[in-house]
């Protein structure tokens, strides 16, 4: 099974050479659910956005290659590329409450880009904008279509956000923490909202996140990512059962039991820490000219 | 309902406002010292000649019996008569108001043009040398005055290169017979083409003169709320949907930040048809402002008074306008 994302080698700086990502390879297998985990600041989101295409300006892609279904997004003119990744991927952001335009109504939002950039007809892009959000259990979606975000709740405009995500039938969805940002209570819908509506709609994911346990929940495979740098690359079921890599172990054994809330946290020892740095160090070595 | 309620307050703030304007111009003008009566008497006048004008334009009575004089005509909507004019005031008055309007309104579209323009652009080259320049000019610009800008225009435009008319608001020898002194709007109505570059030529140097600083202004602060709003999730989102810098800018973020903005451009406006008063004079160009002169200099005690009434309710309506169209475009606040 050839992969539908492929990235090789990918570095990405800041402006000055401060490494932000080192040398990151992975691969999202078409219709499988990839997680991406780490601390906060170790790169995980800006892996999303290189892939993407929205890196914030500081920041800049120095080397390596993005393959999406079969092209290398880098080798792509700026235009062109965005074009093919408006065409092929999506997002499913953090922050319901930030990513939808607060002046502009919902239903337009969702059924701008089939108009606009895959050339759908108005009346089937908002047919389709309404199975979407009857797929995502919103009630009344012809109402909800024609609302603006401030009218809804933080749990519907996340429901919104996965069918926008989902209207075009991309072959690749990244979602960038998607449930931090919620009620407790709703992020386990929401959880279960998109693992379902990757399973129906067969989409490979990129789920970003720096909690354990939602990966263990709807992941495949697994990226464990420290100071932008892959320390372990490994399937679900053998991750959880035989971590490799120390760090791996100790950010397992760090995760709360939900079995003992009572229980003490463990930290990640300063030994693993001091490791990974070491060998953070090392790759930055073999990497300067 | 409560849309009627909001306005129904506003009449009531409105007039509230237009009575505290009233009862300050009527004094401040009264105690100062200058007399309209000494600028209208011949030399070798008698006490009685003094006594008999006094009368005749009831200076005799104490402030407050001229103010309630006053006022009962105006609520009957008779503003006294000019003294040096010896005319009515409020035809007077009208009959100037199109000229100030219309400066001031082309000076408002050339600053939002010049200013919005310029915000874009920055943020389309955000954290380049080009924003830079934008910066730089926009400092400039905003740190000379009105009044200097029209001198550095009539050096530029009137002197240098005599392209421009230098004063006046048109042509004596043009022969309109136009039925409203908006000419400028009444010249593109019936499309008389050369009304109306005769008009833009006598006005376009005051309106830019009023319009530089203001463009800055809307110039800066475009640009910043255009720079934060640029960070937002949504914003984010529509790059990813394969939308263009340019539309992003434009069709994403700008109908966000460009709220903050139109509350500044509303006070900022109402500063602007201020500025006219000394623009005008500047340029001779027959408006309220250049009239508002004349008639301190003349101390004509209700032309002045009829004119500050007339830039007063200008300005609160101005506001209100600014208030609706707030409602307007955003809503987050229709409901509330």
């Amino acid at each position: 099974m050839s992969a539908y994302l492929q990235i090789r080698n990918l570095c990405v700086t800041l402006k000055g050479g401060i490494p932000i990502l080192r040398r990151v390879s992975l691969d999202v297998a078409a219709g499988q659910v990839h997680g991406l985990v780490g601390e906060s600041g170790a790169g995980k989101s800006m892996i999303g956005k290189a892939v993407l295409g929205t890196l914030p300006r500081a920041l800049q892609v120095t080397r390596g290659e993005i393959w999406l279904d079969g092209v290398d997004l880098l080798s792509l003119p700026a235009r062109e590329r965005q074009r093919r990744i408006g065409a092929t991927a999506a997002l499913i952001p953090q922050d319901p409450l930030t990513a939808l335009n607060p002046v502009r109504r919902v239903g337009p939002q969702i059924t701008r880009r089939l108009v606009d950039i895959l050339g759908w007809s108005r009346s089937d892009a908002e047919a389709r904008a309404l199975h979407l959000l009857e797929e995502v259990q919103i009630p009344d979606p012809a109402r909800v279509m024609r609302s603006y975000p401030h009218e809804l709740s933080g749990g519907m405009r996340q429901r919104i956000l996965i069918a926008a995500a989902f209207s075009a039938e991309p072959k690749l969805i990244i979602a960038d923490e998607p449930t931090t940002a919620l009620d407790v209570t709703v992020q386990k819908q929401i959880l279960r909202l998109i693992a379902d509506m990757q399973a129906r709609h067969g989409t490979a994911l990129l789920f970003v996140t720096h909690d354990l346990g939602v990966v263990s929940k709807v992941c495949d495979t697994l990226s464990v990512l420290y100071a932008g740098k892959v320390i372990e690359d490994a399937r679900m079921r053998r991750f959880f059962t035989r971590p490799i890599h120390p760090y791996s172990r100790a950010l397992l054994a760090a995760t709360p039991s939900y079995e003992d809330p009572e229980g003490a946290l463990t930290p990640v020892p300063q030994s693993v820490i001091e490791q990974v740095e070491r060998e953070v160090q090392d790759h930055d070595r073999r990497a300067a000219p | 309902m409560t849309l009627l309620r909001s306005i129904l307050m506003r009449l009531l703030s409105t007039a509230i406002t237009l009575f505290g304007v009233a009862v300050i111009v009527f004094v401040v003008i009264r105690v100062v010292p200058g007399n309209p009566i000494a600028m209208m008497l011949p030399p070798g006048a008698t006490e009685a000649d003094i006594a008999r004008l006094q009368a005749q334009y009831g200076f005799d009575k104490s402030i407050f019996g001229q103010f309630v004089i006053w006022l009962s005509g105006v609520l009957q909507g008779d503003f006294g008569t000019s003294i040096s004019l010896r005319q009515p005031v409020s035809s007077l008055v009208l009959n100037r108001l199109p000229a100030t309007l219309e400066l001031s309104i082309v000076a408002l579209l050339i600053a939002i043009a010049i200013g919005g323009t310029l915000a874009l652009m920055g943020t389309l080259r955000r954290d380049s040398r080009a924003e830079g320049a934008i910066d730089i000019s926009a400092g400039m610009a905003l740190s000379i005055p009105d009044f200097l800008w029209g001198l550095v225009l009539i050096l530029l435009f009137g002197v240098l290169w005599p392209v421009f008319h230098i004063s006046g608001r048109i042509s004596p020898a043009l022969d309109i017979d136009f039925t409203t002194n908006f000419y400028l709007f009444e010249a593109l109505l019936r499309l008389r083409l050369d009304v109306l570059g005769d008009l833009i030529g006598h006005m376009f140097m005051p309106a830019l003169a009023l319009a530089i600083p203001l463009s800055a202004i809307i110039a800066q602060l475009l640009k910043q709320s255009l720079k934060e709003t640029m960070h937002l999730d949504y914003v984010t989102l529509s790059r990813t949907h394969g939308y263009g810098e340019t539309h992003v800018i434009t069709r994403d973020a700008l109908p966000n930040a460009i709220l903050p903005t139109l509350t500044l451009v509303g006070v900022q406006f109402t500063f602007l048809i201020g500025g006219t008063v000394i623009i005008e004079r500047l340029f001779s160009y027959e408006g309220l402002g250049n009239m508002a002169i004349d008639a301190v200099i003349n101390r004509d005690l209700p032309l002045i008074q009829g004119i500050v009434i007339l830039f007063a309710l200008i300005f609160t309506l101005v506001n209100f306008a600014v208030d609706m169209l707030y409602v307007v475009l955003n809503p987050r606040l229709r409901h509330a």
